[in-house]
């Protein structure tokens, strides 16, 4: 009986993302909450990556996701998470839609740096534009409500809650990537040529993906703004996309599962590393990288699809999540 | 479409690329359900050809008209949707996949569904369909091998047959058998025509092999600097010395 | 008509410094192929390195003037240390690799580089003035305007002159183009293909360093500044035109021209500004302004 192989091993790893809460302190809680709702964001950048684009501007959803939260609080008062999700998933969306137009014609490094650069754009407007954002104080909010009900950043609600959305995004992901869509992003990477000479628009293939990227972006921003409680224009920072990139490097792309390992073991890294060495936090981002870079690309999904070989059940392909 | 109207024609098309003409006014006219070949020396303008006509290369001047319609201009995605598929002289596969899932993809681009996102690629119509088209090439057996994992040879067919699933009207193929070894070139032809010849397609092939075009086309196209400089059945066109001398380089 | 004048002094001088900085990432770009985001890194070490020598001759008592040669001495170090250390150990062995990977590489290099100038030379700002006060200023039209912009511009024109007469006047410049032309011609007739790599990197390295040299006595040098001016860069080297480095003069004062006007007319547009144009220009010229479109032959 393996536990290790693959359709089992998500199982027990859902059994105990639900289970866990129960046995650990209130700060360990924390910390997996966070990963949970950075797993979502690294999501949309790993679904962009199993295309061959790389993004390191998708701070950009995160902060209008974030920065729709905090809108809705200051001027409309809403704190109820069950309308604020669809709002940040919206906003999120939209925002791809927009910058999607332009972002689709391009890739590798100009899809990069241009992601970049509207990332940047926002951030100057977030802060400059002082009236209506508060500049680089940002916009405090309070606690979310669910049904009405307070949800504190550390409660076993919350945690909860961003586990029942991880696990409602997972399975659109999932979705994605089994769709023909999916597969015409993957094919992406591989061979733009023979799809043009299939009649795929790839625009459009790109441009659909960039939406879903958006999006999830959003869902991501409603979420942390709400851990946080504070939102800033930092969340638009490269520093802050530079974050999504390296959990994705780190976890792997393959769909779900590398997304969320990454997050884990980033969240429970920086936990620690900015407690002890706070001079040199981005130069272990920056070793890690260079590490996984160099040795094994495909990240900790790679390492685990490796030990589920060995272990004498053939790797089911790419059965993503 | 009236009867008589041909499946592909180039009128007065004209193109250079800086100095060198690679199509010199160009009118070739191709009826349906014929089996071309196409010769000519490197650089005579074939594969030019079929960047034309497929509108990866707009021309200068002139149209392309395919069943009667002005395609000129509309790049290769439009092109294809109108009914024309294309292999390539490097074969264009998707290297991180199966072949399965290569033939899933050509059918899910067929049947129009490439930005459906929610229903999955691996559907029994699909799969018993493209297991079919892999059988009639013969590439079944590495339906669930990665394509990195084909011989030469093989990964020809697969291109060929990743265009054929897309279930055109006219089929082009840049030197189907180049690259393959000489004992399998004939079966990779054999095959290759006998399902042709099963549907209703109209094949064009580029080809540098002479006994291949002799054996399989019957009627070829000679290309010399961008213009066609012979035209008709293998035996007389490949039997003058003119075109010998072009395409071979001696008498 | 004054405000125009402002406006165009104003620019000249600030697309001097954006040429220093862009002009090594596109040279770079240019024959490896590569985005090298760790250029903004290599960038501040040439200001930090540069303005630590230029604080230490001052110390030892040395006179002012020699805090210019000095600076020029601290980007030689960083250029010619950095630079081939850089190639040979980390980007020789992604060269056929994904873009991406090659990009999220020269990222993780420059997070490298950030920290590793907070480690030596720690949070606080530094400042050398003496090369920047030493020129003193001059007035035109009732503004003041320090020389030391105008040595700069003087500097760009050089440093650009002695790159495009590198480029196309030498041996290894010839050597580098056909390499950017076809790398397997190239080392089937026995150019050693590595060593102009190797060659042409640390010459992006140097530019970059010079540039942070050079721009340090005008601000004060302190951490985290990299990764912005690598935006700004590629914002000027994307307008000009990826590889060339007349496009780098160009997008230099089409960024600069861009900038004034917003600080001057809409402060509150001036970093939006950049990337503005950045985007329209590309969103009409995908490839830039003196930029190649790559056809791929098929």
């Amino acid at each position: 009986m393996n536990l290790l192989t693959f359709p089992r091993a998500a199982l027990v790893a859902s059994a105990l993302l639900v289970l866990t809460p129960l046995f650990v302190p209130g700060w360990i809680i924390f910390i997996i909450t966070k990963a949970l709702f950075l797993s979502i964001a690294v999501m949309g950048v790993a679904v962009l990556l199993r295309g061959g684009l790389l993004t390191f501007g998708h701070a950009l959803y995160y902060a209008t996701g974030a920065y729709a939260v905090g809108f809705s609080v200051k001027w409309l008062g809403i704190h109820e998470l069950l309308l604020l999700i669809p709002l940040g998933a919206l906003a999120g969306l939209a925002m791809a839609a927009l910058v999607g137009l332009i972002m689709a014609r391009y890739r590798e490094v100009f899809f990069a740096m241009l992601n970049l650069a509207f990332s940047m754009m926002l951030f100057g407007a977030l802060l400059k534009f002082y009236n209506i954002t508060g500049g680089s104080d940002g916009l405090t909010i309070g606690t979310a409500t669910l049904f009405g009900a307070e949800l504190e950043p550390d409660s076993f609600g919350f945690y909860y809650f961003s586990l029942a959305i991880v696990g409602i995004v997972s399975f659109v992901v999932c979705r994605f990537m089994a769709s023909p869509l999916g597969y015409f992003l993957r094919a992406l990477h591989d061979n733009e040529i023979r799809m043009e000479y299939s009649g795929v628009a790839v625009r459009q293939v790109v441009y659909k993906t960039y939406l879903l990227a958006g999006t999830l972006g959003g869902v991501s921003g409603v979420l942390a703004a709400f851990a946080i409680g504070h939102i800033v224009p930092e969340d638009a920072f490269w520093i802050q996309s530079g974050e999504f990139v390296f959990v994705a490097l780190l976890g792997g792309f393959g769909g779900v599962p590398g997304p969320l390992m990454g997050a884990l073991v980033f969240e429970f890294i920086q936990t620690y590393a900015s407690k002890y060495f706070p001079l040199a936090w981005q130069m272990t981002l920056g070793i890690i990288m260079l590490v996984v870079i160099l040795f094994q690309p495909g990240g900790l999904w790679a390492i685990y699809k490796k030990v589920e070989q060995r272990l004498g059940r053939k790797g089911k392909g790419d059965e993503d999540g | 479409m009236a009867e008589n109207t041909p499946i592909l024609q180039t009128v007065d098309v004209n193109h250079s690329f800086g100095m060198v003409v690679a199509a010199d006014n160009l009118n070739v006219t191709i009826d349906s359900g014929e089996m071309i070949g196409i010769v000519g020396a490197n650089g005579s303008g074939k594969t030019t050809f079929l960047n034309l006509i497929t509108g990866y290369i707009t021309p200068n001047s002139g149209r392309v008209l395919l069943m009667g319609q002005d395609i000129t201009g509309l790049p290769p995605r439009s092109v294809t949707k109108l009914g024309v598929a294309r292999s390539f002289q490097i074969p264009q596969l998707y290297t991180s996949m199966t072949v399965l899932e290569g033939m899933l993809l050509s059918l899910a681009a067929a049947a129009g569904e490439a930005g459906s996102f929610w229903e999955p690629i691996h559907r029994g119509t699909w799969k018993s369909e493209g297991l079919a088209t892999l059988e009639s090439f013969g590439l079944d057996a590495y339906a669930d091998r990665n394509v990195g994992e084909l011989p030469e040879g093989s990964r020809k067919l697969l291109d060929i047959a990743l265009s054929f699933a897309l279930k055109p009207k006219l089929l082009l193929m840049d030197e189907p058998t180049s690259g393959v070894s000489v004992e399998d070139k004939f079966q990779v032809m054999d095959t290759l025509v006998k399902v042709l010849q099963q549907s209703d397609i109209t094949a064009i092939f580029v080809e540098h092999d002479m006994e291949v075009i002799e054996r399989y086309s019957e009627r070829v196209l000679v290309f010399g600097t961008g213009r066609v400089i012979a035209d008709g059945a293998p035996e007389q066109v490949l039997a003058s010395p003119e075109v010998k001398e072009t395409v071979l380089g001696h008498v | 008509m004054t405000l125009a004048t402002i406006i165009l002094f104003d620019s000249l001088s600030y697309a001097a410094t954006l040429f220093l900085l862009s002009v090594g990432l596109t040279v770079v770009f240019g024959v490896l192929r590569i985005l090298n985001v760790s250029h903004g890194g290599i960038y501040a070490l040439g200001a930090y390195m540069g303005t630590w020598l230029a604080l230490w001759v001052l110390e030892i008592g040395l006179p002012p003037v020699m805090t210019y040669p000095a600076l020029f001495l601290g980007a030689l170090i960083i250029g010619f240390t950095v630079g081939p250390i850089i190639e040979r150990l980390l980007l020789r062995r992604i060269y056929g690799s994904d873009m991406h990977i090659q990009l999220l590489l020269t990222y993780s290099i420059l997070l490298i580089l950030d920290d590793s100038m907070k480690l030596i030379w720690g949070m606080q700002p530094m400042f050398v003035s003496e090369p920047y006060a030493l020129l003193g200023r001059f007035s035109v039209a009732g503004i003041i305007y320090p020389w030391y912009d105008f040595m700069l511009v003087g500097v760009s024109v050089v440093f650009g002159g002695a790159l495009v007469w590198l480029v196309r006047g030498t041996r290894y410049g010839k050597l580098m183009v056909s390499v950017i032309n076809d790398r397997e011609i190239s080392l089937a007739i026995g150019i050693n293909v590595n060593l102009i790599f190797t060659v042409a990197f640390t010459i992006g390295a140097l530019a970059a360093a010079l540039g942070g040299a050079f721009i340090a006595p005008k601000i004060a040098v302190v951490p985290q500044f990299a990764l912005e001016v690598v935006v700004l860069a590629f914002a000027v080297i994307a307008i000009g035109g990826m590889g060339s480095i007349e496009g780098a003069v160009l997008g230099s004062l089409i960024v600069s021209l861009a900038r004034a006007l917003a600080v001057h007319l809409a402060p509150e547009f001036d970093l939006v500004m950049i990337y503005l144009i950045m985007i329209l220009v590309l969103a009409f010229r995908p490839q830039g302004l003196f930029g190649e479109v790559e056809f791929r032959k098929i």
